[in-house]
């Protein structure tokens, strides 16, 4: 019945640390379909990242992931990585905010961009280094053929962002995830590479995971949107309902905190008091308690659930169910 | 907005920061980086001036240079109604107690191995050498909580702090003697959301209780339009406009700047999809060969044959905005 291009489903990401287990992620559940762009928001040490990083395989070595992580019908969670490697770079891609760290300094970008085609394509090296060099041109890199004989460090920011997409799209995948890919860049290239994102959408139908603190790259590029806190889900709905009538006091609190380029601001600004919570530490009862402006007895005793308001649309808040 | 004073607290004119770099090969010709290429503008009394641009464009270079961190190679920084360029550190000393700032990074700008008492304390140590021990801890534990940190956790480190917490522990020790001046470089670049406007917050308590001014050096175009009252917007090192917030955001003259605003997301979907755009194209040239004519034409959607060729002067166009444009009337 899935059409559904990745479902995942009771998402738990443990790591061990000296200080004892800590959950980055715990019981996350949501699906992507075609063509669709996903918003994922939190703040750092949301879990934001850990997520996709369990879906990827990518998680470091003291990580240990459990639940089911769907690619169509196939489970792929805690594949062998010769199984995965089938499927990621090839339908699922993902490209992370420091492009820099994410290339290989010693490698030209035509060999770091052929590779994976020759490997799971099987093209020729002259095949595979066209096929790049179109990749390269599409994403908008100024004189391709020359420049994909390059060094990574030859390349500006923007320009590395523009490679590594590029990379990641080599196979045609059908799912892109970005892990806050435009937030090292300055406004007018981040306005370039969404521009590039929105084209692949349309062109290729290609269903985009945004991982991001921003919540005005979310507004323009999202269809939907999963808000996290303290490595759970809080709030998801379409993009309108999550801007213009959000539930979760959190969702609330961090549109209203933050500044906006087309109003003037006469008074303070709205703070979310306090910090966002220690993993390791986290309260008895809601994750939020401590900064909600609505906190009541209850949500100190326990913890409340994903309540379903709408079709898709659900807030793990005791707001929802009343008294 | 108040009557801005007559008096400026800083004027700066002309100001150049040039670094030679070694020339290309090992018997090629020493090359110029033109960091910061004649900036000129005034500071009042409790006022904050915004300073936005893309990274390389100059902006924190200025802010150094302005508190003699770096020197400038050519131009005046009048403070106080006296030229500073060129003042031996001894004779800078008694300056700095008035000229702070505040870095982005707010751990990596903290001593790891002071505790947060004594970095706080330093400046009191350094300039208010009478002070007594006593004096000092107490004035440390009323800054504290002035910026929202716990007083008993004078005697903790820098790592045991959170970002945010970090960020008011520099706003501590930049505020602890009281200057009249505090330039600060991307302050909330760092932190989260929620946090970020915390530290706004506190500055602008600050300002206003202290009767501080404010550069507010930035890459986010929404902080600044909370926070500043003018804004100054640079691109490789020359001013493209200077005008007050008002001006700036409702009516900007200058192609970049439009482009600077108009890239900015709204946190809203309607008004997002909807609004008008203007994408610049490619990325900001290499300072240390800038284009002829404008430095931004090979960027702007409008330029001319006449921008390659002749440099914009900056014109005035009202009582506080100022622009460098050859085409600013006719777009």
């Amino acid at each position: 019945m899935s059409q559904h291009i990745l479902t995942v489903d009771n998402l738990t990401t443990r790591f061990a640390t000296p200080d004892g287990e800590v959950e980055a992620v715990n019981a996350v559940s949501f699906h992507i379909d075609p063509g669709e762009t996903l918003g994922v928001v939190g703040e750092s040490g949301s879990g934001k990242t850990q997520i996709f990083m369990s879906v990827m395989g990518l998680l470091s070595k003291n990580g240990k992931a459990s639940g089911s992580v769907r690619y169509k019908d196939a489970e792929i969670l805690n594949l062998a990585p010769a199984k995965l490697n089938k499927i990621r770079g090839v339908t699922m891609s993902m490209i992370f905010q420091d492009p820099m760290t994410s290339l290989n300094p010693f490698l030209k970008i035509s060999k770091q961009m052929t590779e994976v085609l020759v490997e799971h394509r099987g093209y020729s090296e002259e095949k595979a280094l066209k096929h790049a060099v179109n990749m390269l041109d599409r994403v908008g890199i100024p004189g391709a053929a020359q420049r994909v004989h390059m060094y990574p460090h030859e390349f500006s920011g923007g320009m590395r962002q523009r490679v590594m997409i590029a990379m990641a799209l080599l196979c045609d995948p059908e799912v892109l995830i970005a892990d806050e890919p435009t937030t090292a860049l300055d406004v007018t290239v981040q306005a370039q590479i969404l521009d590039l994102l929105r084209d692949l959408k349309k062109d290729f139908n290609t269903a985009i995971v945004m991982i991001t603190h921003d919540l005005g790259v979310v507004a323009g590029l999202c269809d939907r949107v999963m808000v996290m806190y303290g490595g759970r889900v809080v709030e998801t709905g379409n993009v309108r309902d999550i801007f213009y009538d959000s539930h979760h006091p959190y969702t609330e609190g961090l549109l209203k905190s933050m500044p906006r380029i087309d109003r003037a601001h006469e008074q303070k600004m709205y703070a979310i008091p306090g910090q966002p919570p220690n993993l390791q530490n986290l309260p008895s009862g809601c994750a939020y308690q401590e900064r909600c402006d609505y906190v009541q007895n209850r949500c100190t005793q326990s913890r409340p659930v994903l309540y379903d308001i709408a079709q898709g649309r659900a807030s793990a808040c005791f707001r929802e169910v009343g008294e | 907005m108040n009557a801005i004073p007559e008096t400026p607290l800083l004027s700066v004119r002309d100001l150049r920061v040039h670094f030679s770099l070694p020339g290309k090969g090992l018997f090629g010709k020493p090359r110029t980086l033109k960091a910061v290429d004649g900036v000129d503008f005034d500071l009042f009394p409790g006022e904050t001036l915004g300073i936005v641009g893309e990274s390389g464009c100059g902006k924190s270079t200025l802010g150094r240079a302005i508190l003699q961190l770096i020197p400038p190679t050519a131009g005046q920084v009048v403070w106080l109604g006296k030229d500073i360029v060129g003042t031996r550190d001894r004779d800078l000393q008694p300056l700095r107690r008035d000229l702070q700032i505040i870095f982005q990074d707010p751990l990596a700008s903290l001593n790891p191995r002071m505790t947060i008492g004594e970095i706080i304390a330093e400046p009191l140590v350094t300039h208010k050498a009478d002070l007594g021990k006593a004096e000092i801890r107490n004035r440390v534990k009323t800054m504290m909580a002035r910026v929202g940190l716990l007083p008993q956790m004078i005697n903790r480190y820098p790592h045991e702090f959170s970002g945010g917490q970090c960020q008011r522990i520099g706003i501590a020790r930049a505020m602890i003697l009281e200057p009249k001046l505090i330039v600060c470089d991307e302050p909330v670049s760092a932190l989260d959301v929620s946090i970020q406007a915390q530290i706004v917050n506190l500055l602008q308590d600050l300002q206003r209780d202290f009767g501080l001014s404010m550069l507010f050096i930035s890459h986010d175009l929404s902080v600044v339009r909370h926070i500043c009252q003018r804004i100054l917007v640079l691109y490789l090192g020359n001013v493209m406009e200077l005008a007050d917030r008002d001006t700036i955001y409702a009516a900007p003259k200058h192609p970049y700047t439009k482009a600077l605003i108009s890239a900015v997301p709204i946190p809203d979907p309607e008004l997002e999809r909807s609004k008008e755009r203007i994408v610049l194209k490619g990325d900001l040239p290499s300072p240390i060969n800038p284009p002829s004519g404008c430095v931004f034409r090979t960027r702007c959607p409008f330029a001319k044959e006449k921008c390659a060729t002749d440099i914009p002067m900056i014109e005035t166009l009202g009582p506080s905005h100022q622009v460098a444009c050859h085409f600013h009337g006719r777009m």
